[in-house]
């Protein structure tokens, strides 16, 4: 069966690699490409487990197809903290015990920071909404929600 | 890199193709009539992964110039087919001239979902449900098709014929919708119930567009309904029951009339005929509340 070739940049690094017509995104970075911070929950765009940034827009990577990412930019969980220094979302999301199981988390932060990114102070209600296409099992959401509020202020403050 | 076999390899070869031209995209789909197109994949990659379809080509069509742009033209708007749900709720001139199409297309999914879904693979799944497809119909907006004979334009409300079936012939695709100029003075509205706040499917959908004289007098109203019968429904006495009143109590309630009569729902779980053909027409008069306002607010 013939591959494609895909060039891309990665959590700013050049990256190329193979993968079949119907291989997705997701696949390819977990599978291929060993970035399995994003995860696989539902692969039919329910749970936002698998949220990557494609050309800075927040997609889910399981309705991505790996060849759609040739010439794109692609951000995943892996490219979030820099060196040993967690992301304000990231130690937010500890001091605030937003999360238990773990599996939605990657999803979330990517989420999270994709709303940031934009709108640098939300409110609790645009926060929930950004939010609603990631599901989460084990918090009832509310501690990730004010994480993501808390850490919005931390970066308004230091910025 | 791991070695590693793909769960399909050996078993299909489907072929990944992005033209650069519609020409080229339309002679993949007239070549290969199991091929299937490729826009935001926010319905495709579902069912491909369900198993639900089978291509023997996936045609990206995303690189051919203007299918991602939003242009003017002729007062109006050129939506090209792989604008994304987000894209158009970014467009503020856009939303000044059709808010109610652009919240039609901003209620569909997630923000994920929203990053990548457009409003043409919307129409083009002839879904009964499709939240975008009656804020077009009301809006008269047209699809621009290509094909092996030509490029076509249609009305919105000719492309549903079924569910999950559409007028376009093999061969053929939509590259764009056109929204046409917005009166001075008009304007138009989108609603859908569901039993959430967001990420649902529509029970009932209502757009309603109309354009007013500058007393604030209807002279042009177009209603559409979703959800309620196999394909969009254009609810063809709004415009006679609308124009020449300033959506009165009388008006209003004739027009919830017309409605609830015209709309022919199935029963489900999720409504019963009886809930869908009320809230129907609750929804309307509702809409055309809203488009009424927006509209007599640029009233100069």
């Amino acid at each position: 069966m013939s591959q494609i070739h895909v060039k891309t940049i990665i959590n700013g690094d050049a990256s190329e690699f193979l993968c079949a017509a119907d291989e997705t995104l997701l696949d390819v970075l977990r599978d291929r490409l060993d970035l399995t911070g994003s995860k696989e929950g539902c692969a039919s765009g329910d749970c936002g487990a698998c949220s990557v940034t494609m050309d800075g827009r927040l997609v889910c990577a399981c309705l991505v197809l790996g060849a759609e990412a040739d010439g794109t930019e692609i951000t995943t969980i892996e490219g979030m903290a820099t060196g040993e220094n967690l992301h304000p979302l990231q130690q937010a999301f500890l001091d605030h015990a937003a999360l238990q199981c773990g599996i939605c988390t990657p999803g979330f932060l990517v989420a999270a920071k994709s709303l940031l990114e934009r709108n640098p102070d939300p409110t609790e209600e645009e926060t929930r909404y950004w939010l609603a296409g990631n599901l989460c099992r084990c918090t009832g959401y509310d501690k990730i929600v004010r994480a993501v509020l808390d850490a919005a202020k931390i970066m308004r403050e230091t910025a | 890199m791991k070695a590693r076999l793909h769960p399909n390899e050996g078993v299909i070869a489907m072929q990944f193709q992005s033209p650069l031209s519609v020409e080229d995209a339309v002679a993949f789909l007239a070549d290969d009539q199991n091929a299937r197109i490729l826009s935001g994949g926010t319905d495709l990659l579902v069912r491909l992964r369900l198993g639900h379809i089978a291509p023997s080509k996936i045609v990206d069509i995303k690189k051919i110039e203007g299918m991602r742009s939003i242009t003017r033209e002729d007062g109006g708007f050129r939506i090209g087919a792989a604008v994304s749900g987000a894209e158009m709720n970014e467009n503020h001139d856009l939303y000044l001239a059709w808010p109610g199409v652009v919240e039609a297309a901003g209620l569909i999914g997630s923000t994920q979902i929203q990053g990548r879904a457009t409003i043409v693979g919307n129409l083009c799944n002839a879904g009964p449900a499709a939240d975008s497809v009656p804020a077009l119909v009301a809006a008269s907006a047209t699809a621009r098709i290509a094909g092996p004979s030509g490029v076509r334009d249609v009305l919105v409300q000719d492309i549903p014929i079924a569910p999950g079936q559409t007028s376009l012939k093999i061969g053929e695709l939509v590259t764009s919708i056109f929204l046409p100029a917005q009166p001075v003075n008009g304007s138009d509205a989108y609603l859908r119930f569901i039993p959430r706040t967001e990420m649902d499917i529509a029970v009932v959908g209502c757009g309603v567009s109309l354009k007013l004289d500058s007393a604030g007098t209807v002279v042009q109203a177009r209603v559409a309904l979703g959800a309620v019968a196999p394909t969009v429904l254009l609810v063809e006495n709004a415009a006679e029951i609308l124009i020449g009143t300033q959506l009165d109590d009388d008006a209003l309630s004739a027009l919830a009339e017309a409605s609830s009569s015209v709309a022919n729902p199935i029963d489900d779980k999720r409504g019963t005929i009886a809930f869908r053909k009320d809230v129907s027409g609750v929804l309307t008069c509702r809409a055309a509340k809203i488009a009424y306002s927006r509209a007599k607010g640029t009233v100069k």
